[in-house]
């Protein structure tokens, strides 16, 4: 528990209004654009909460004296404590507590999957079986009030200790590394392997969910505390880390991220129109190949699939939309209940139009004379028995297969991590699957280096990773300071 | 930003860039190559590293002006800055000694076979160039190529210098008077393709370095993959040499002209050419 808990104002706060009075207030729901209109704008969807609904939603919020919340949160944000900071309208303060311990409020606040951490671990939730606070709503609400006021406080930062930590790519887990060392005293140097810094928030998550503007916010507040970016330089290529050694860097932190994306190596999938989450995304969010003034092309599809249950595949599928795409289809071969993907990605996919063909899995792509595909072949499934991951794992239907008219696939069904760091390091233990081993402190087999987010889980949420980030940064400042 | 320090026209289209780049001249080795960005809209294109000066920290580019991007890369001067470089990247070529190796370039694919030919000359093989092109105008890098070659020989579509034919015409000469031990070969992929084949029927080892659409160039987009003995590959990681023989270059092929006429729109749009 925060100690805060114990001021004068949180007391009379609780005092104020009776808890059988909060616990009557419904949850608050997210203004959101018209499904109609956003599903042809790049606009953002979550148009946040006015002030009036924020203070209603603080309201519920019971300050428990056990705040279960937060052991479901990965960064352990003192979540009654920027809450009630809001309830008393104190909104630059909660702000403030945010930045206690998340690098990147206005990104966590827009895209952490709530419902499965501290909201599923709410009081609410556990104890009432009613709708639990939306914490994360709140988070956004506090983070965007800030920036937009002008008055953006920079973090207490300890005195500058002289030592240099570099970190190898700017995604989540970098950037939290990052904001908390160079809170620490550290001079920090982020190695990005692209022209832009952000990784994911940049490439992959796409302007409707998280515009680029609030991802540079926190960036250039990063850089407020002294953290210095290096764009196109990959460690492993560019430089070594023998170079980064030699340089005077007491420790490196590898959040390189997942590489290679994954396919279903079945017939027809190299043909034209058939690519990966990644390319899509990438060629749209990063290089903005929508917009005519770009020199970057994108196949713009009239029918287009997405493989895949997960946010990357509703970001892509709902992309497809954006685009101009007449039909846009979610296929997935379990059921819509085993789906990874957030519910709220789900609920405003299916708003915009999308269709979800559950239960279904390509099996070959048919093209033109041209290389173009034109058809996909699906197996119908159904669910049998549960597999390993607890999943009721789907079987094929014998003899049922469909054939669907497409013109771009856009295959979502995972990545495996960047090989260019674990190929280029030697004495690194690396897992068969590619990514890098840690122990408990995110230390890899090499002492100075340390690793965190996809380059270690596989594939993996923003938050996870920027989870990965502190519990490393802490980790390495014990190390550094034995 | 990377600085251009030195342009050289090898033809109307085809341009030498000397760019300042100093970790990339430092690090890179035969084989590797760059994803280059020119402007804040710019697409991100692979080029093959031709040459570096670690004193001077540099990198030698050569580009041949086809759409959008090295349109604007090609009108870039002395003084002028690349918006990004990144690199090296991919896996450098193998080199041994081997014993005799045929070099055989087409196009701008002579450019990044120049370093190849030089650390094979210099791991103790015996190295015969094969140069082709159109004509005599488009033949690049010839003094170059007969510093570091045993023996350069010069195809011609037209006959306008060295012998009239194309390149497998010349490989094939080579492989009918003496033992070869290994082929390289950098061009279009269509030459690429018949250099293989050629090859393949004499069961000689050949490499080809491949030039496909990329956007990262890490490995991250996939847009480079093609399938290399039944196995999907990346070019950008796994590549970008492969045993030719193994390369399915009409899938490359056709992978190649994916974007072709959402280009050639752009390219009409943004500078006025069909």
């Amino acid at each position: 528990m925060a100690e805060d808990r114990n001021e004068v104002w949180r007391e009379e706060l609780r005092k104020a209004t009776k808890n059988s009075e909060r616990v009557q207030i419904p949850r608050i729901h997210m203004n959101e654009l018209n499904a109609h209109f956003r599903a042809r704008t790049r606009d953002e969807v979550n148009q946040g909460l006015t002030m009036e609904q924020a203070l209603q939603e603080s309201r519920r919020c019971l300050d428990c004296p056990n705040p279960t919340c937060m052991s479901g949160c990965p960064v352990s944000i003192n979540i009654p404590g920027f809450i009630k900071n809001i309830e008393r309208g104190e909104i630059l303060e909660a702000a403030k507590v945010l930045k206690q311990t998340s690098a990147l409020p206005a990104v966590c606040g827009r895209v952490c999957p709530q419902e499965k951490q501290c909201e599923s671990q709410c009081t609410y939730k556990l104890k009432l079986k009613k709708e639990p606070v939306a914490i994360g709503y709140l988070e956004r609400f506090a983070a965007d009030y800030e920036r937009e006021s002008g008055h953006v406080s920079v973090p207490e930062i300890a005195a500058k200790n002289g030592v240099k930590v570099a970190v190898v790519g700017s995604g989540p887990a970098g950037l939290s590394f990052a904001g908390d060392m160079a809170k620490k005293g550290y001079s920090v140097t982020v190695f990005e392997a692209l022209h832009e810094i952000g990784g994911v928030l940049k490439y992959g998550i796409p302007e409707f969910r998280l515009p680029n503007h609030i991802v540079d916010v926190e960036i250039e507040s990063l850089r407020g505390m002294g953290v210095e970016f290096v764009k196109d330089c990959i460690v492993g290529k560019t430089i070594s880390m023998e170079d980064l050694k030699k340089d005077g860097y007491k420790g490196v932190f590898v959040a390189s991220g997942a590489g290679l994306p994954r396919f279903m190596n079945i017939p027809g999938e190299n043909l034209i129109g058939v690519m990966s989450s990644n390319e899509y995304l990438t060629r749209v969010n990063l290089m903005d190949a929508s917009n005519e003034e770009s020199d970057t092309p994108v196949l713009k599809g009239k029918n287009v699939a997405v493989v895949g249950g997960g946010n990357t595949a509703m970001d892509s599928v709902r992309t497809a939309l954006r685009l101009g795409a007449e039909r846009a289809m979610i296929v997935y071969r379990r059921s819509e209940e085993e789906m990874p993907a957030r519910l709220e990605e789900v609920k405003h996919a299916k708003e915009e139009g999308v269709e979800f063909m559950t239960l279904h899995n390509p099996i070959e792509y048919l093209g033109d004379e041209k290389g173009r595909v034109k058809t996909m072949r699906l197996q119908v499934m159904e669910l049998g028995e549960p597999d390993a991951s607890g999943r009721r794992s789907p079987v094929p239907v014998e003899g049922k297969i469909i054939e669907v008219d497409v013109d771009v696939v856009v295959v979502s069904i995972g990545v495996s991590p960047n090989p260019i760091v674990p190929h280029s390091v030697n004495g690194l233990d690396v897992s068969p699957k590619g990514t890098i081993v840690v122990n408990e402190g995110m230390q890899s087999s090499i002492p100075t280096i340390f690793a965190g987010g996809d380059i270690v889980r596989g594939g993996a949420t923003v938050i996870l990773a920027m989870g990965d980030g502190r519990a490393a940064a802490k980790s390495m400042d014990e190390y550094l300071k034995k | 930003m990377n600085k251009i320090v030195g342009k050289e026209h090898f033809s109307e289209n085809v341009v030498k860039f000397e760019v300042e780049a100093p970790l990339i001249a430092k690090s890179r080795k035969a084989g590797h190559f760059v994803i280059v960005r020119v402007g804040e809209k710019g697409e991100r294109i692979p080029l093959t590293i031709a040459d570096a000066d670690v004193e001077k920290g540099t990198i030698t580019l050569v580009v041949q002006k086809i759409g959008v991007s090295t349109t604007r890369l090609c009108a870039l001067n002395v003084g002028d800055e690349i918006t990004d470089v990144v690199g090296p990247l991919g896996k450098a070529t193998h080199i041994e000694k081997f014993g005799t190796v045929v070099c055989a370039g087409g196009g701008v694919g002579v450019a990044p076979l120049l370093p190849i030919v030089k650390s094979l000359k210099a791991a103790g093989n015996k190295v015969v160039t094969v140069l082709a092109a159109r004509n005599k105008d488009l033949i690049i890098l010839e003094k170059e190529m007969r510093e570091f070659s045993d023996e350069v020989i010069i195809m011609t579509d037209d006959g306008s210098t060295g012998k009239k034919g194309l390149v497998t015409q010349g490989v094939e000469e080579v492989i009918n008077r003496e033992k070869v031990d290994l082929c390289v070969t950098i061009g279009p992929a269509i030459m690429m393709k018949f250099v293989s084949l050629l090859t393949k029927k004499y069961n000689l080892p050949t490499v080809a370095s491949l030039n496909t659409i990329m956007v990262d160039g890490t490995g991250m987009c996939g847009a480079c993959r093609l399938t290399v003995d039944g196995k999907t590959k990346f070019v950008c990681v796994d590549g970008p040499e492969f045993d030719a023989h193994q390369v399915d270059f009409d899938e490359m092929l056709m992978r190649m002209g994916a974007y072709r006429e959402i280009e050639q729109a752009d390219l009409a749009n943004k500078f006025g050419k069909k």
